[in-house]
């Protein structure tokens, strides 16, 4: 049966550097509490995240390192202990029916966490055992998901000299050992070569196609883009944006995006600018640049050149960018993704 | 509990002592059987020693043994585990409560220095023969105060693994365990600290002092030593404290 995922209002704040569980660093710092003598700072990861997810779903975390991406994850997988809020897979409580979720789940963490004392197929062999497959069962799986993952010629070496992208097709390979309802990928192709990359996504495809859940954390728009039917932009600890990524991509005020920089700021030129036809939104961004939100791109250069000239200020720069959830982060938080 | 799960973690842990027999068979035994041959078979030898200190070495060599197989054996795989490999994270998710994950961690502690305890002494008694006189005449004592010293050591080993931090660990090995073995009455009895009164009592604080004493009563009782009811309370008491202790650190260091 297959279960979805739900959380109403997590939060998680930290008092010292987030630990193990959590994955990721950098988080926002709030206001230090004034009590004591060394006040130590609060770290909010999470500011009341509340999610629906579907039951056969790809859904994706969007975000910056920091975001908050990885301590959802820990919090759904019962590594992290919520602040405030609930978490549920299925019908059931994260933190108060943990066995039960910990047989729904699989999770495959940021960071390899592969035992360094065993063999590959060991390594599967014995995750098996944890969830209490029979002998039989366990081989069989074992031996049919390192063909899968393509590992059957390094299967009885220790992992410790593996390269990292078969580290992290063994993780994957181990959280599916178990055939677990909901599976949580955080960040799983992050240093995979292209060729192993699509690999993963097929098979993402083709377990998720067999009825299971699928969350995956990402700060790459292109990986959210091509797998996910649907996302969460998140960023310090808050959902910022939520639908499919066709939605998403159209709610950007005309989808398209050119960002120019000028010799010098001019709010003169900024108002002509905005009166563009064509032109939803004109923003100002550092070193005298601007964020043109509009339903055109390429066409726009020219005109915003000529207006550029007229006004005597030198235009230094131009990038156009396609209707892209990259756009939409830009436009909901001022910071682009890869910055 | 899951006992399956639980089961397969032992069995990991047996397959992982397997793989690695013979650098553990060097760690756990070279430096105290050093030990023995050094102060049981030359000091005696020539002279320095008399020759009823070879019997009353062997029972704090084999709590020596004990408690440093198990401290290690549980401590650094854990230190290591939860800090850089991480590869505790598996375990952890099994389904079962995370507790079971470390106590199962002390059960294979206690075997291993179970183990170590039992293998040290046919290994000393053979660098150390002719002249080691061990009685053996309450089985089931020696039995129980063995299990009990291994325990001890396994729940030390947890207590500590979970609050040192990968590079304290030669600090925790120079400021705890160190100390713990040269006030822990395993090269002397606690009788032969009566010149140093003081110092007399506050040994009684390390939990090594009753397992030497412990052993010493039921393998070698002709020497003087604690009394059993003695060893008893102070191992049980040290063992639930550790174990506490342990699961407490565990779980913080586990779930943020």
């Amino acid at each position: 049966m297959a279960a979805g995922i739900r959380t109403n209002e997590l939060r998680k704040v930290y008092n010292s550097a987030p630990p193990l569980a959590a994955g990721a660093g950098g988080f926002s710092f709030a206001e230090k509490r004034s009590k004591g003598k060394q006040p130590k700072p609060e770290i909010v990861a999470l500011n009341g995240i509340s999610l629906d997810i579907h039951a056969g779903e790809i859904f994706c975390l969007l975000g910056p390192n920091g975001a908050g991406k990885s301590t959802t994850v820990g919090v759904l997988t019962t590594r992290v202990k919520p602040t405030a809020g609930q978490a549920w897979i299925g019908e059931h409580d994260v933190w108060k029916e943990q066995s039960t979720v910990k047989r729904l789940i699989g999770v495959v963490a940021q960071r390899p966490n592969l035992d360094f004392s065993l063999t590959a197929r060991e390594i599967l062999v014995f995750h098996g055992a944890y969830f209490g497959l029979s002998s039989h069962e366990r081989n069989h799986r074992a031996a049919s998901l390192l063909e899968r993952f393509k590992l059957t010629d390094r299967a009885d070496q220790i992992v410790r000299g593996f390269s990292g992208g078969m580290m992290q097709r063994l993780s994957i390979a181990r959280a599916m050992m178990h055939d677990p309802q909901v599976l949580f990928l955080d960040e799983p192709s992050a240093g995979l070569d292209p060729q192993t990359r699509l690999l993963l996504w097929e098979i993402i495809r083709e377990y998720n196609r067999s009825g299971k859940t699928v969350l995956l954390t990402t700060h790459n728009m292109e990986e959210a883009d091509a797998l996910c039917q649907r996302l969460a932009i998140v960023d310090h600890g808050r959902i910022i944006a939520l639908g499919t990524p066709a939605e998403l991509k159209a709610s950007v005020p005309g989808g398209y995006l050119v960002r120019v920089r000028f010799g010098q700021h001019s709010p003169n030129l900024f108002e002509r600018l905005q009166a563009l036809s064509g032109v939803r939104e004109v923003r100002a961004t550092e070193n005298s640049g601007a964020d043109l939100y509009a339903d055109r791109g390429g066409s726009l250069v020219s005109e915003v050149a000529n207006l550029a000239l007229a006004a005597n200020i030198e235009l230094c720069d131009v990038h156009i960018s396609e209707p892209s959830l990259e756009n939409l982060f830009l436009h909901h938080t001022g910071r682009s993704l890869r910055e | 509990m899951n006992y399956k799960a639980f089961m397969a973690m032992l069995a990991r842990d047996v397959r992982v002592a397997r793989r690695n027999i013979v650098a553990l068979l060097f760690q756990t035994f070279l430096q105290p059987l050093m030990f023995v041959f050094i102060f049981g078979r030359v000091m005696v030898g020539s002279g320095y020693m008399p020759p009823s200190y070879k019997s009353l070495l062997l029972p704090g060599i084999m709590a020596l043994s004990m408690v440093g197989t198990g401290i290690w054996a549980v401590a650094m795989p854990l230190i290591g585990e939860f800090q850089f490999t991480r590869e505790i994270e598996d375990r952890l998710l099994a389904p079962m409560d995370i507790s079971w994950v470390a106590i199962e961690k002390v059960v294979a502690g206690t075997l291993q220095a179970l183990a170590a305890g039992l293998m040290v002494i046919p290994f000393a008694w053979l660098l150390l023969r002719p002249g080691v006189d061990l009685s053996l005449h309450r089985p089931i004592l020696f039995a129980v105060v063995a299990l009990l010293v291994a325990v001890f050591s396994a729940c030390g080993g947890l207590a500590l693994g979970c609050s040192v931090e990968q590079t304290h660990i030669g600090l925790m090995f120079s400021l705890v365990v160190a100390p713990m073995i040269f006030f822990g009455c395993t090269y002397y009895p606690w009788s032969a600290l009566a010149n140093f009164p003081i110092m007399q009592k506050i040994v009684l604080v390390n939990p090594l002092v009753y397992a030497s004493e412990g052993l010493r009563a039921t393998l070698v009782p002709q020497f003087p030593h604690l009394s059993l009811l003695a060893v008893f309370v102070a191992l049980l008491g040290f063992n639930a404290l550790f174990l506490t202790v342990g699961l407490r650190q565990f779980h913080k260091k586990a779930v943020s």
